[in-house]
């Protein structure tokens, strides 16, 4: 981590009457970074993200945005630019006009302003709409308006508010692609929030997972779904499967696992977590694709067990079976990808699981 | 027979018809006299004529009266327009202690009698001996205007989406910018039709008018004053079929104004703000 980053939130509370929406929250977000901040409804991410845009003041702590306090500075002196949920496209102005709202306040000539604006047009790819007035406009193409509005402003921050949660699937997924991309070629600092685990994870750099108030775990999208630090961000970002486990030390400092369900294995003690005593640990994680259905006599794993399919969710690419293993009443998820001449597993059949020390997530 | 049959199974229809020439037979009548020769309002019609209207252009009272309603309408629909706009985006948009209570207090003229209210200001204001002129009568009026621009503004503002303040003010504009550039634009149906409405009050309001007017009678006032002649009658006919006709024509305005802004923005016409829907 560098010295100075360009949003460094220290121990951030705030309250709205007897309702405490963030309970000390400390946060430090990188230059050029894309940076998500995910939890469910109601988790104060919009909250967090209000009070960097400066329409709400922390209770107690601090936000310093580019190495300046901003206790007191209204939404307007600060270098963050916001795109609205609801994309807030002022309906009684043109395209242009609504790009060019915040250059009127800079000291530009008005070929200027008309330059930067149709820069920041073809930016989102919206040339030749400049005349269009907002209403004309489909969801897509409000959110892009939305986005040139606050890009044209040059800001240090851009803050993104559910930008796509309006937009349909197929849509959405390339918005989200265009997003990235756009992000990565000028390379402005965006903060986005979402709810949507999947959204987080396809566009982020780091993401912030909070859960009423707190802040459970930052790291990457990739650190987050293979080593999540605790049940509730592993059942948050994907599929996780729960596990009865016992756990004893072993002599290379590694941990011996008893998993009913499963069997026995041995973790090496570089996959282990630090500060983890293998008595704390009664329960073990296990993603859906980590565990594979051994079709073949001839196919092996490094660890096989038993279970029996109980139903199957067919998905196109994926299917995804609902396996009863051994001593556990809880059904396990078994996700298998649907290649070439491989046919749905009926209910009823007995089949070979296979997994290995690398599928086993554990929880400090 | 058959027309108590038409009845009994077109009641409502009935009902309706009845309705609307009950209260729209006595207007018809207003034009139907003020073109008629002579100066007996009664039937039969006896000729065409249009000397009522002159005799009205040639009336220097009823010039001045004219005069000073106007000016205590344009007056009172102004002030009370800006005063019901400052009210309603305080009553919408903030929360403060007794909120209520004076929100109350801003709309009691509404349900007060006008008589009341009139009685109560000119004792007022002659036991601090202020002289009465059209100034004390466009006080009185928007006293009882400021409730209407309330109430119709405010729907102007509930339509409004807060977070379009909330971009203006993040893309570095000010408070009073966002109000100029963005919240005003946005209600001007709204205040438009605030300032008809408010206009219209004020314009055939007489029982604040005829308390406080003093000297400079307005139109209504001296409209009430001609009554006592039998032979000006016709002449108050004529009168009074000029001002239905300049009433229409602001409220028609007043509505096409509004129904194509909505259009503009992209919003239902027949949604939020108007007084004709």
């Amino acid at each position: 981590m560098t010295q100075n980053p360009i949003i460094d939130i220290k121990n951030v509370h705030k309250s709205f009457g007897k309702v405490e929406a963030l309970k000390g929250v400390n946060l430090r977000i990188e230059e050029g970074e894309f940076f998500s901040l995910l939890g469910p409804s109601g988790c104060g991410k919009t909250t967090l993200l209000r009070m960097i845009a400066g329409f709400e003041e922390p209770t107690s702590g601090a936000v310093i945005i580019g190495g300046e306090p901003m206790m007191g500075i209204p939404a307007n002196k600060r270098p963050t630019n916001m795109v609205f949920q609801s994309y807030a496209i002022f309906p009684h102005l043109s395209v242009s006009d609504n790009v060019g709202y915040g250059l009127a306040k800079k000291k530009m000539s008005r070929s200027e302003i008309a330059e930067e604006v149709n820069n920041a047009l073809a930016m989102v790819d919206l040339v030749g709409y400049g005349d269009r007035s907002a209403h004309e406009l489909s969801g897509g193409q409000r959110q892009r308006v939305a986005l040139a509005r606050a890009l044209v402003m040059k800001p240090r921050v851009v803050l993104l508010d559910e930008p796509l949660s309006a937009l349909d699937k197929k849509l959405r997924e390339q918005m989200q692609i265009e997003l990235r991309e756009l992000q990565q070629s000028v390379g402005i600092t965006f903060i986005l929030v979402t709810h949507d685990q999947e959204e987080a994870l396809i566009m982020s750099d780091r993401i912030a997972v909070l859960f009423e108030g707190e802040i459970a775990q930052v790291a990457t999208p990739q650190t987050l779904y293979q080593q999540p630090v605790n049940e509730r961000v592993a059942s948050f970002i994907g599929v996780m499967n729960f596990l009865q486990a016992q756990a004893t030390e072993s002599a290379d400092g590694g941990l011996g696992l008893e998993i009913p369900a499963l069997g026995d294995v041995a973790i090496a003690k570089a996959a282990r977590p630090e500060d983890l005593p293998a008595a704390s640990i009664d329960r073990i994680g296990v993603r859906p694709e980590m565990l594979t259905i051994l079709f073949d006599e001839s196919d092996h794993a490094e660890c096989e067990s038993e279970g029996v399919v109980v139903g199957a969710s067919y998905y196109g690419d994926m299917t995804y079976y609902s396996v009863q293993l051994p001593e556990t009443e809880e059904l396990t998820t078994v996700s298998m990808r649907n290649t070439a001449g491989r046919s749905i597993v009926a209910s009823g059949t007995k089949v070979r699981i296979g997994w290995g020390a690398d599928s086993i997530v554990l929880f400090s | 027979m058959r027309l108590t049959r038409f009845l009994s199974k077109n009641w409502l229809l009935t009902y309706a018809a009845l309705y609307v020439a009950f209260l729209y037979a006595p207007v018809i009548l207003l034009p139907l006299f003020a073109f008629n020769e002579s100066t007996i309002i009664a039937f039969p019609l006896t000729g065409f004529t249009t000397k009522w209207f002159t005799v009205l252009f040639e009336s220097t009272a009823l010039h001045q009266a004219v005069k000073n309603s106007l000016i205590i309408g344009v007056v009172t629909a102004v002030l009370s327009t800006i005063l019901g706009t400052c009210a309603a985006r305080a009553m919408v948009r903030f929360g403060f202690p007794f909120k209520r209570g004076i929100v109350s207090f801003i709309m009691l003229p509404l349900v007060l009698p006008e008589i009341i209210v009139a009685v109560a200001l000119l004792v007022l204001l002659m036991q601090l001996g202020f002289p009465l002129s059209i100034w004390t009568v466009i006080g009185g009026h928007v006293l009882i205007c400021v409730p209407f621009s309330v109430a119709i503004l405010s729907s102007a503002f509930q339509g409004l989406d807060k977070n379009l303040e909330e971009a203006s003010l993040d893309l570095g504009e000010t408070g009073w910018g966002t109000f100029r550039r963005v919240i005003f634009p946005l209600i001007l149906p709204g205040v438009i039709s605030s300032l008809l409405i408010t206009f219209t009050i004020s314009l055939d309001e007489f029982i604040i008018a005829f308390f406080l007017t003093g000297t400079d009678v307005t139109l209504p006032v001296y409209i009430w004053s001609q009554l006592r002649f039998p032979a000006k009658l016709p002449s108050v006919m004529a009168l009074g079929t000029i001002l239905l006709v300049l009433s229409v024509l602001l409220l028609v305005l007043g509505e096409w104004f509004r129904r194509r802004s909505a259009k503009q923005q992209g919003l239902d016409p027949a949604s939020g703000g108007g007084f004709m829907q």
